[in-house]
């Protein structure tokens, strides 16, 4: 046979996937840029002059951002180029949203521009070690059940005396010295590795042994037990500690990734009815659950608006801040977001939507979606399963996790507290969120890389070159 | 700060927050489009003749495509080196399929065609409907079955 040699470009049949280093640099640039403008408008806003802390924020940002750039491209070449540009918008958008609340008058404190951004510099590092340490994501793979170990860990480690703590009613913290940490935003990507490794090894039994009942096909319980218990333990554990958000986003993610693995419907439809039954028997038996029930039918209720706890008041101010900004908003800081309670973390969308209007949310969503996009491309090109889970199920419970936190504040599904990713003010969330972003460029990188080519002699040894 | 200048400045804002949206879609253009390579480089450029030697044949195939089983929908561009497709972590395809040898089957290109050629895997490579025992030509869009996987050629 003829010695196939290593092809030049110009005799290339095909194009292969090019890096585009420079589009992804040229886009990096142009966000980092809009951040800074947004700053400028911030100050000229609220009080006719550009702030120094423009160039400051806007510097270190875009500091940060190529260091992270650069080692993207010397330790992950092929990934896509958009997955790093779209995140530095968000996060930079959300800096300067938690910057405009920080200085802007007529607020509650608790917003922390500073912190945030020094939050950010953490999670660029922890990015760049992710992507350094980790050179091939399969190794994920041989760590299943030692993740889900860990996953389980991370979430009840907030109920052990000592390491936990309870801020703001909620024991979902752990701290030692005046560090604290949400364990739960780092067991989220734990869960999920577990999740696609089991799946990976245990999908075609799932699919195809069981017995069949009505139209569904049940698989026998040896098979789903492992990743039910682990999905039981972490729903209830997560109920225990009233962290809603986070047992809603694990549901989802698992039913999710079930889906993915085992490509049957009936998943979709089991997991649509127990979504249903679970929240018609939570809301009867806890009474924090039944007062997000009764807030999401009537925020209006003056009575509800007047409740001390779990009133419709943050709800409702988020709704009248959106409707002050109308299609093309406020502007930036000259709105009163500062009137919405919690406006930095949880209602962050709704201070969005007053400055910047419908206009701009809608463009924020499209680069939430654009992200989500590249994750499920990445899924779709990915060459082996494990990889195709892991990436679904990441760029899943990114948008899933925006569906619940934006359906939420607009009032289309019941409010339950969630971060808006790399939005909302708060290290942990950052912080797992990059590694996340870590994960998914390391895939793209090695669903886009072109295929190893064989050295070969006439014979039976082949080298593989990477 | 008067009250126009700042409008103008808000609308120019969201201007721009919306045409990094529309720049980020051109870069992924590709996805959405397919490879512009055949229609927008020469509309550009002179007519280069030294061009047409680097572009296949008619007929001959671009690109592999999964159609069937667990990595429905992977594309793997066809370059001028052989691909291989195993459970072993250095192949091109990596199955993980309980009816794949860790090195299946091999294809390389040979003066113009595609050729697939089974690497002795214990539960054989099956080109449309027979077995591939010596190294056979792989016509286009004709399915190759590597245990429950099932690749094509396309131009």
């Amino acid at each position: 046979m003829s010695a196939p040699t290593v092809s030049t470009p110009s005799a290339e049949p095909v194009a292969l996937p090019a890096k585009r280093r420079m589009a992804q640099l040229v886009m990096l640039a142009f966000a980092v840029l809009i951040v800074m403008a947004a700053y400028a408008a911030v100050g000229l806003g609220i009080d006719g002059k550009i702030p120094s802390g423009m160039l400051t924020y806007g510097l270190g940002l875009g500091g940060f951002m190529l260091a992270a750039y650069l080692v993207l491209a010397r330790f992950a070449p092929w990934a896509d180029p958009l997955i790093l540009p779209l995140v530095t918008l968000i996060n930079g958008l959300g800096l300067v949203m938690i910057y405009r609340l920080e200085v802007g008058a007529g607020g509650e404190g608790g917003a922390s521009a500073t912190n945030q951004l020094l939050w950010t510099a953490v999670g660029v590092v922890v990015f760049a070690v992710t992507l350094i340490v980790l050179r091939d994501h399969r190794a994920l793979q041989r760590l299943t059940y030692t993740a889900g170990a860990l996953g389980l860990l991370l979430l009840i480690s907030p109920l052990i005396p000592f390491i936990g703590q309870e801020i703001n009613g909620a024991r979902i913290w752990i701290g030692a010295g005046g560090f604290t940490l949400q364990p739960a935003e780092l067991a989220k990507l734990a869960l999920i590795i577990f999740f696609a490794g089991y799946l990976v090894a245990k999908r075609d039994v799932l699919a195809l042994a069981g017995r069949r009942l009505l139209f569904i096909d049940l698989p026998r319980a040896r098979d789903l037990g492992p990743i039910l218990i682990t999905w039981g333990l972490s729903l209830g554990v997560l109920i225990l500690q009233k962290d809603l958000g986070s047992s809603l986003l694990i549901f989802g993610t698992f039913i999710a990734m079930l889906y993915i693995a085992t490509q049957r419907t009936s998943w979709v439809l089991i997991g649509i009815l127990l979504f249903a039954g679970g929240t018609i028997v939570a809301s009867s038996i806890f009474s924090h659950v039944a007062a997000r029930v009764e807030v999401f039918l009537n925020p209006e209720d003056p009575a509800l608006y007047y409740r001390e706890l779990g009133g419709s008041a943050q709800l409702l101010e988020g709704l009248f801040g959106m409707s002050q900004g109308g299609v093309l908003g406020t502007g930036l800081g000259q709105g009163h977001p500062g009137l919405i309670p919690l406006a930095f973390s949880d209602f962050i969308f709704a201070a969005i939507g007053e400055e910047l209007g419908l206009t701009g949310l809608m463009a924020l969503l499209m680069i939430y979606g654009l992200l989500v996009e590249r994750g499920l491309r990445t899924a779709l090109a990915a060459r082996d399963p494990f990889s195709k889970l892991l990436a679904g199920g990441l760029s899943f419970i990114l948008a899933w996790q925006v569906f619940i936190i934006v359906g939420g504040v607009t009032n289309l599904i019941p409010l339950t507290g969630l971060v808006t990713p790399f939005m909302s003010q708060g290290g942990s969330a950052l912080l797992a969120n990059w590694i996340l972003i870590a994960l998914l460029v390391r895939m793209s990188d090695a669903a886009r890389k072109p295929p190893p080519q064989a050295i070969q002699d006439e014979g039976l040894t082949q080298v593989f070159q990477r | 700060m008067s009250e126009l200048t700042l409008l103008l400045i808000k609308l120019a804002f969201l201007a721009v927050l919306w045409f990094f949206v529309i720049a980020a879609v051109g870069v992924i253009r590709t996805d959405l489009f397919g490879s512009r390579t055949a229609t927008a480089a020469p509309a550009r450029k002179a007519p280069k003749p030294v061009k047409a030697p680097a572009k296949p044949k008619k007929g001959e195939p671009r690109q592999m495509v999964v159609v069937g089983g667990p990595l429905q929908g992977t594309t793997i561009p066809l370059a001028e080196t052989p691909i291989t497709i195993g459970r072993a972590n250095d192949a091109t395809l990596v199955v993980s399929d309980d009816y794949a040898s860790s090195r299946h089957a091999r294809l390389f290109p040979q003066d113009g065609q595609w050729i697939v050629e089974d690497l002795n895997s214990t539960n054989g490579t099956y080109l449309d409907r027979t077995k591939v025992t010596r190294p056979t030509p792989v016509p286009l869009g004709v399915p190759i079955r590597i245990g429950k996987t099932v690749i094509e050629l396309r131009k």
